[in-house]
């Protein structure tokens, strides 16, 4: 039985049981370094590498995006600003909350741009949208990764904002799921976010319906 | 049977002959049940369609899990050093029981009486909500399938979408009456609106949430979710406290493993690509999510069956529900005959396992065995096998002179020997004489046969034996052919 210390929780007895008896049941020791080696023996023969070209892999990922109701704009660095304004001026949005780090040459002139500091959840609801750049993009799935690094913020302000407009660079974007996630290997413990088009449910009756929690309206620009 | 009345616990619950008698009647269900799954099994069809290594996947997905259950105490000792060196609190729960005392004390550690909660079939599985409620705390659920069936008063029928066996106007009747929306329409989109509206207010102001967990990765000490609406990262990343619930089959070794699951998953649960969101989160970050992370690794009987060479793949299960989906049984009876959170073919496999055959006996018997749920399954369990190994183990544990087996000796008896063999093919057409009857063509029936034969029966009806057989047929013709 659990008991309290200090206002934790004991579970040393619970987990020296289960312990055991998965030993029990496997009936034999594990040692490490064979665990290693029958894991790098596990086939993997399925795509791990991109087959497409690059300006097919774009297209990919522009009808990817498409298919979940994302709208997808293309421009090259110089265009970004300009493009921002026109999104957010069709959008109607304004107050608009950033990550630190977010590139100022992308931010146009009229809006209200608010770089985030830690504020609570119930104020990042008083924000008509959100700007944040992206770490990757999988254009088989039509997935965009978020982390948490500069210029892509904490995981609550791409979340509670009713809009999300999300630069993705092309040089990020990658063909394959396996591609992915090898690129973030190296950071794989920072708070890591995948969304593909706005939130949505299938819960009733199987409909896809567009927009439950997290943002209903989302914009990318692809950038490059 | 009454959902609204009690819960879905295979100790109590009916067999699963008696409820799907009862669900069998419910045309409004089935025919709710059906539209479901077959959606969900052509977009699933149309996604996989499109893969053209899915089956190297499958493969992959099935070495993966089945090397973890091999290395299963080392894994989660891994994940539990670096899930604690990144700032997370790991928790051991040997039952169902344990699990619930721990989450309730650090729900009460807190310091709150309410907790938004993540849809998770772990915590449904050993009814979380009643013991949370009878400690004072409310559990608000916040996917949409879940919420529909927590203010319904009703249980999961699903794996992947539990409130499937409702339609869009039963839900706005649950929604109307609970939330108090007299003027809710009944579009998809009103109900998601209405939800939103109703869950907001709470993400913003619960302060502890509890969650399920797909992945628990070893290598890094993260965890991953996957989810549609958002209202599972709302839960990982408002409140202060994060309590993560997770059966010790959900470890997986290494974050390359992903590549794979994260394929694997979503095209065989929704028939989606990849789910709208995915999250990983390791520990517990410095101004970016809950302050507080715990995870609780609970057994509740899942080393039993890891001690079954046979039934042990049933642990490689990654919680999609594909095999539901594709189940002539299923789609015909829905979830709830099952008696148990886990439905369909893995449920009736998992579910007697995970009951050690105290009860639940029935379920393995609920299927035609006709491997729809074997082609389809992402990490390629053989469900038709284990379902035959838990039935001879059902079998063997009514002892040597049950009916079945008795009757089963006795056949072996008369196959042996041909004499016998011919004296109980004449003896059976003597027998069946007083039950045949005749249809419009002349042709025999019999509808109703007495004991243990009424199983056949029951459901169909046999046709009378032939007036002789082919080896008297061929005796008969004599030498010339004729």
């Amino acid at each position: 039985m659990a008991t309290e210390v200090n206002g934790g929780i004991d579970s040393s007895v619970a987990r020296t049981e289960v312990l055991r008896r998965i030993r029990a049941a496997n009936g034999r020791p594990v040692e490490g370094a064979n665990v290693a080696e029958q894991w790098s023996g596990i086939q993997r023969e399925y795509q791990r590498s991109a087959t497409r070209s690059r300006e097919e892999i774009l297209d990919l990922l522009e009808d990817r995006l498409h298919d979940y109701d994302a709208n997808v704009v293309r421009t090259d660095e110089s265009g970004i600003a300009a493009t921002v304004a026109k999104l957010l001026t069709e959008r109607g949005r304004r107050k608009i909350v950033i990550p630190p780090g977010l590139n100022p040459a992308w931010l146009p002139e009229g809006f209200d741009f608010v770089v985030d500091e830690g504020a609570p959840s119930a104020e990042l609801d008083g924000f008509e949208g959100v700007m944040t750049a992206s770490t990757s993009a999988i254009a088989i799935t039509g997935s965009v990764i978020l982390q948490n690094v500069p210029g892509q913020g904490r995981r609550a302000i791409s979340l509670i904002p009713d809009y999300h407009l999300c630069f993705v660079r092309v040089e990020d974007v990658v063909e394959t799921v396996p591609e992915a996630i090898a690129g973030l290997k190296e950071r794989s413990i920072l708070p890591t976010t995948f969304f593909a088009g706005p939130s949505a449910t299938a819960d009733i009756e199987m409909t896809r319906i567009k927009g439950v929690h997290g943002p209903r309206f989302l914009d990318i620009i692809l950038v490059g | 049977m009454n959902p609204a009345t009690t819960v879905l616990d295979p100790k109590t619950s009916p067999t699963f002959p008696m409820a799907a008698r009862a669900t069998l009647e419910d045309t409004q269900l089935r025919k709710n049940v059906r539209h479901a799954t077959e959606v969900i099994q052509n977009k699933r069809a149309r996604v996989v369609g499109e893969m053209p290594d899915w089956q190297q996947l499958r493969e992959s997905g099935r070495q993966i899990r089945q090397h973890t259950m091999d290395n299963l105490d080392f894994y989660l000792e891994e994940f539990e050093r670096n899930c604690t060196r990144a700032g997370g609190q790991v928790h051991w729960a040997r039952d169902g029981e344990e699990a619930k005392r721990i989450v309730t004390a650090l729900v009460k550690a807190s310091g709150s009486s309410e907790v938004i909660k993540i849809k998770s079939m772990t915590t449904e599985e050993i009814h979380l909500n009643l013991t949370l409620e009878a400690a004072g705390i409310r559990a608000y659920e916040t996917d949409l399938a879940e919420l529909i069936i927590q203010l319904g008063n009703d249980q999961p029928s699903h794996i992947v979408v539990p409130a499937l066996h409702k339609n869009r106007q039963q839900i706005r009747e649950i929604f109307q009456r609970e939330m108090n929306l007299p003027e809710l329409g009944e579009k998809p989109q009103d109900l998601a609106d209405a939800a939103r509206k109703f869950l907001r207010e709470k993400f913003l102001r619960v302060k502890t949430a509890v969650s399920g967990a797909n992945y628990l990765i070893a290598e890094t000490g993260g965890v991953c979710i996957v989810e549609s609406e958002g209202n599972g990262r709302m839960c990982l990343t408002l409140p202060d406290t994060l309590i993560t619930i997770a059966g010790i089959d959900k470890v997986l070794p290494r974050f390359e493993d992903l590549e794979v699951m994260l394929q694997l998953l979503p095209r065989s649960a929704t028939g989606e690509r990849m789910n709208p969101y995915n999250s990983i989160w390791t520990g517990v970050r410095e101004g970016d999510g809950p302050k507080n992370f715990h995870v609780v690794l609970m057994d509740n009987a899942r080393t039993e069956v890891l001690a079954d060479s046979e039934g042990r793949q049933t642990l490689n299960c990654i919680r999609c529900g594909a095999c539901q989906n594709a189940c002539p049984v299923y789609r015909q009876t829905g979830g709830h005959a099952y008696g148990s959170v886990y439905a369909g073919p893995i449920g009736a496999i998992l579910t007697p396992q995970l009951q050690q055959l105290h009860h639940a006996q029935t379920l393995p018997y609920a299927s035609s065995l006709c491997g729809a749920c074997y082609e389809v399954c992402p990490v390629k369990i053989n469900i038709p096998e284990v379902l035959i190994h838990l039935r001879n183990k059902v079998v063997q544990q009514k002892g040597p002179l049950n009916p079945e087996a008795l009757a089963m000796k006795t056949a072996g008896a008369i196959f042996r020997s041909e004499s016998r063999f011919r004296a109980a093919q004449r003896l059976g057409r003597f027998a069946e004489t007083p039950l045949i009857r005749r249809d419009g063509n002349g042709d025999g029936w019999i509808g109703w046969l007495p004991g243990l034969l009424g199983g056949w029966t029951q459901v169909r009806d046999l046709k009378e034996m032939p007036k002789e057989t082919f080896r008297e047929w061929w005796e008969k013709r004599g030498s010339r052919g004729n």
